[in-house]
């Protein structure tokens, strides 16, 4: 028997030499090497990969891992003002303790027969999520907001036949790149300016960049600055008048006090869950939903899958299944509608606990003292000389623009020393939007107390002062 | 009657099994008004005193007017509930997952689940300075320094959140290349193979491109002669698998990539499924410009009820300028996040990617290392040919293509014969398969392989596990023949019974939520 390998791994129960021997006697071999007789020659490796040694038990494992990890420093140990796509909520327990269940994490692309419990838990999501949104239909969810984002300007480009794409200039601009790419190379993407001083579209700019070759206007509520758009139901008319499609980016989480952007026109909405039950993870919690009303014309478009109830042939049972499968590539690969594939399924159910565990008072609570905090935290920053929060003079939830211009740093610099007083301040906007001179996109959310809150403001006095 | 406790002989092949029935409701038809899951913290009185109740200064036409239509339910009432909807799932930590090919449903460690739950993973922001980040840094950027050992390429990007975000990575990068070269305009066609993933065909369809389709030759191998007549100087790329879905290795790879570089092309290896291959042969080997692994297959990262994932893109060295932005570098003291790729297509997903996911696979290369991950596919393959011989002696099963000769990972098999002999189908068997707790999925689509079924064991199962799934398809395939109502009534004792998806594709009909539900059922 060959002498490479790793015998007796607890991963690998036919490991065992004794096994292997005679499992290679059945198939009429007699050792590992004589295994690969498939693969020619001068393609096998020859040598070993350069790879570290195993770490010998489970617990040298945990050790080494812990170790490195205590390199980094979370939000935990520090206070954190930066949102901008990743925001630091509460998470219910039970939504961890839900979506670690060894057969939900484990479970794959079971029928509904033995995964019943995972359709009917992702109907379950897809039903309050469209609750949230006013909506008769709402995917399995796909990678992370951004994609649906690009996916619902596919899906109205191919509604509406159109090929140009109107979007705000105050979009997120990582978002922004997703789309660029996705939309390659059919779909051109135009931006319509922003008002200076309140961030919202300017309708008239808007007005000249739409046109009959239009397919939709995507804008975002709240953007991505914070600021509520306040004009969604112009910005859907000027779309709609000329055949096009509506498509709002919302923050799910503002939606117990924020209309649905259904009430103002929007045809395809769509965002990330990541606010509903997800850990920041480094990015690792983003998850994208798309809701329609339910129409075919809106239906087929769908690539994602689509979970449905059906009848069984048992009286009073609830079956479920896969609605129109053949739009999806799974069904007629590149004849479907773009692709579908593993995305997010497990953070769906998990954003389905969390709405469950909400309820209609949670997502009100919830919204409101987001907006009492994150309004209290401008009006503090604000009485500091020299700040100005927000820099929008529009109503804002969550996030909102921290104007450093007037006191003579940096945002990197000021950032540096709240670092070093354990706060991570908001995002320096100077790269993505050099317009705004020295400013920060703060994020304050339920989980901000007042002294919280009072030490960011301190903090940045301190930082001022310096 | 008093009982007596014999000792029980344990020696019948079919596990006795009946799956979870806990007859749920649909979650909206629990609610209790009044009732709360949980309780929200509210702002301090100062707060309050200092702003109002926040919500009046939202412009009247943006309020929300109604309250949700969302259940209200007590915290206990609802865990119940999920729980049980979680024991109506049959997850691979339950069942002897080798019903689903392609997929490689192998042990996901319980320690990395453990270790990728430290707050240190789960809260950390992505816009945090990167000072305070060095140690996920360093895990990124170790677990692409493995990745390039494993595959030979130069560089990994853990972006994508999927494998066929991969490919839609790996098709901008074909883009951005020949645009680079000013070709892009008359390149517009991507060749890949009818058993390679439906995604090698339709991620790259997505930015326009035309994909033309190799099918096998007589033996099952991808047609050497119609990738000859396929190629053009409006090739762009090639994306394929291999071994494809039906476990052939193409041994004539080699060749494919050098006809696709000798027009010009790009070579991308749909690697999702690497399992059976490492330390054994490489992408970079066979001449591949670009690869993908999944994180959640071959790495063993857990599914998720389909996600979140990863697809680790990796790619050589002069096209590591065209990759997603960010990657992850190291200057000798500390690891950062390099945005200075002038060619970059860009990004396809938000931040860098599903971080825990790139944890587990470090983990899981740290707790086997080389020798490790060469057992791993010895095994791997070890256990897919013992299944393969044992299956083909089953009346009515079939694998087409290379008689005789071993397979890589997982074989594709065919109920043909039993098909035409009984007239059960592989939906049937699948159906009955769920009574006896073992998951069994068909084929990707189209079915080229009539009946067909794919298995493919990974490393993880025992010999005695898969002698139970061998014994199994054997019992169901004798009912075929001797009874074969209870295979058209299954499954008997899974938590649903006999679906009619009839419905699923009327628009009238289909209920996607609850509320369209509640709209359509009305009068029915």
């Amino acid at each position: 028997m060959s002498d490479r390998g790793y015998k007796y791994h607890p991963y690998i129960p036919n490991s065992i030499p004794e096994v292997q021997k005679k499992m290679l006697k059945e198939i009429g071999l007699k050792d590992l090497k004589d295994l690969h007789e498939g693969i020619p020659e001068d393609l096998k490796l020859k040598k070993k990969m350069n790879l570290p040694n195993p770490l010998k038990s489970e617990y040298e494992l945990k050790r080494h891992i812990e170790e490195v990890l205590a390199k980094n420093i979370s939000c935990k140990d520090c206070l954190n003002f930066i949102g901008a796509g990743c925001w630091q909520h509460y998470i219910p327990a039970v939504c961890d303790e839900i979506n670690t269940r060894a057969e939900f994490l484990t479970a794959y692309g079971g029928e509904p027969y033995e995964d019943h419990g995972r359709f009917q838990a992702l109907f379950e999501y897809q039903s309050l999520v469209g609750e949230l949104v006013d909506m008769e239909v709402v995917n399995v969810p796909t990678y992370d907001g951004a994609q649906a984002s690009a996916t619902s300007v596919r899906m109205a480009s191919r509604i509406t036949g159109k090929k140009e794409v109107v979007i705000p200039s105050t979009m997120d601009p990582d978002r922004f790149l997703i789309m660029k790419n996705y939309c390659r190379p059919d779909i051109t993407l135009i931006h319509a300016n922003y008002d200076l001083k309140s961030g919202q579209m300017d309708l008239d700019d808007l007005k000249t960049k739409v046109s009959d070759k239009t397919a939709a206007i995507y804008f975002e509520n709240p953007s991505f600055l914070g600021f509520i758009e306040e004009n969604g139901d112009k910005i859907s008319k000027a779309a709609h008048k000329v055949g096009a499609i509506s498509i709002v980016y919302v923050d799910p989480i503002s939606l117990g006090i924020l209309q649905s952007p259904v009430k103002y026109g929007a045809d395809i909405i769509c965002g990330d869950l990541q606010p509903l039950g997800m850990h920041m993870s480094y990015g690792g919690g983003q998850s994208g939903f798309i809701a329609t009303h339910d129409k075919l014309k809106f239906v087929q478009e769908f690539p994602s899958r689509l979970f449905g109830l059906a009848p069984t042939s048992t009286e009073g049972e609830y079956g479920f299944g896969d609605i129109y499968y053949d739009r999806t590539s799974f069904g007629v690969r590149e004849g479907g509608k773009e692709y579908v594939g593993t995305h997010t399924a497990l953070w769906g159910i998990t954003a389905g606990v969390y709405l469950s565990l909400m309820g209609p008072k949670g997502m009100f609570e919830v919204g409101k003292t987001i907006m009492q905090k994150s309004q209290y935290s401008a009006y503090k920053l604000s009485s500091i000389k020299g700040v100005k929060a927000s820099k929008f003079n529009s109503c804002f939830f969550k996030e909102f623009i921290v104007d450093f211009n007037k006191t003579g740093k940096t945002v990197g610099k000021i950032n540096k020393t709240l670092l070093s007083k354990g706060i991570f301040g908001g995002k320096d906007l100077f790269n993505e939007f050099p317009e705004l001179g020295q400013s920060a996109l703060y994020c304050v959310t339920e989980v901000h107390t007042k002294s919280d809150i009072n030490k960011l403001v301190e903090a940045i006095e301190e930082a001022i002062r310096e | 009657m008093v009982l007596i406790m014999k000792r029980i002989k344990r020696d019948h092949k079919l596990r006795r099994f009946h799956q979870a029935k806990w007859d749920e409701p649909i979650i909206f038809e629990m609610s209790n008004k009044g009732e709360r899951g949980i309780l929200v913290p509210k702002a301090e009185d100062e707060i309050v005193n200092q702003v109002g109740d926040g919500i009046s200064k939202i412009p009247k036409r943006m309020r929300r007017k109604k309250s949700l239509n969302l259940p209200e339910i007590s915290q206990a009432r609802i865990l119940r509930h999920y729980l049980r909807l979680s024991q109506e799932t049959l997850g691979a930590d339950l069942n002897i997952e080798i019903g689903q090919g392609t997929c490689t449903m192998k042990y996901s460690p319980k320690i990395n689940e453990e270790l990728a739950k430290l707050p240190q993973i789960t809260e950390i922001h992505p816009f945090q300075d990167e000072s305070t980040v060095q140690g996920i840094l360093e895990i990124f950027y170790k677990t692409d320094c493995f990745m390039r050992e494993i595959s030979g390429l130069d560089r990994f990007s853990f972006q994508p959140g999927g494998g066929s975000q991969a490919i839609l990575a790996m098709a901008s990068i074909i883009k951005e290349y020949h645009k680079a070269n000013r070709e892009d305009d008359k390149r517009d066609e991507i060749i890949t193979t009818i058993f390679s993933h439906p995604s090698d065909a339709a991620a790259p369809a997505v930015i326009g491109y035309k994909i033309i389709t190799i099918y096998p030759d007589k033996d099952g191998y991808p047609d050497i002669e119609a990738l000859k007549s396929a190629v053009s100087e409006r090739t762009a790329g090639l994306i394929v698998a291999n071994p494809e879905d039906t476990g052939v290795y193409n041994h004539r790879i080699k060749e494919f990539t050098d006809i696709v570089h000798a027009i010009g092309g790009l070579c991308c290896y749909d690697q999702a499924n690497a399992n059976g291959l490492l330390g054994v042969t490489r992408a970079k080997d066979a001449g591949f410009d670009m690869c993908f692994f999944n994180l959640h297959k071959t790495f063993s990262a857990p599914h998720g009820c389909g996600g979140p994932a990863s697809g680790a893109l990796g790619v050589t060295k002069n096209l590591e300028k065209y990759l997603p932005v960010p990657i992850v570098n190291f200057d000798g003291e500390k690891y950062f996040l390099n945005y200075n790729l002038p060619h970059s297509i860009g990004k396809v997903r938000s931040f860098y990617g599903v971080t825990p996911l790139v944890l587990k696979a470090y983990a899981w290369i740290m707790s086997l290392g080389e020798e490790g991950l060469y057992e791993v596919a010895k095994v791997a393959v070890l256990n897919n040919n013992y299944l393969f011989k044992k299956i083909l002696r089953i009346p009515g099963a079939s694998a087409p293509f290379i008689e005789g000769k071993q397979r890589v990972e997982q074989v594709r098999y065919s109920w043909e014969k039993l098909t035409k002999d009984t007239g059960i189908t592989t939906e049937d068997i699948q159906n009955r398969m769920f009574d006896y707790g073992l998951h069994y999925w068909t084929s990707h689509h189209p079915f080229i392989v009539p009946e067909p079924f794919t298995l493919e064991p990974t490393e993880s199962c025992s010999k005695d596990e898969l002698d139970e799934y061998i014994s199994t398809l054997e019992s169901i395939a004798k009912e075929a023949y001797e009874k074969p109502k209870i295979l058209k009534t299954a499954p008997h004792n899974s938590v649903v019974h006999k679906i009619d998806y009839s419905e699923l594709d009327d628009p009238e009909k289909w209920a996607i939520t609850w509320k369209s539900y509640l709209r359509k059922t009305k009068d029915r």
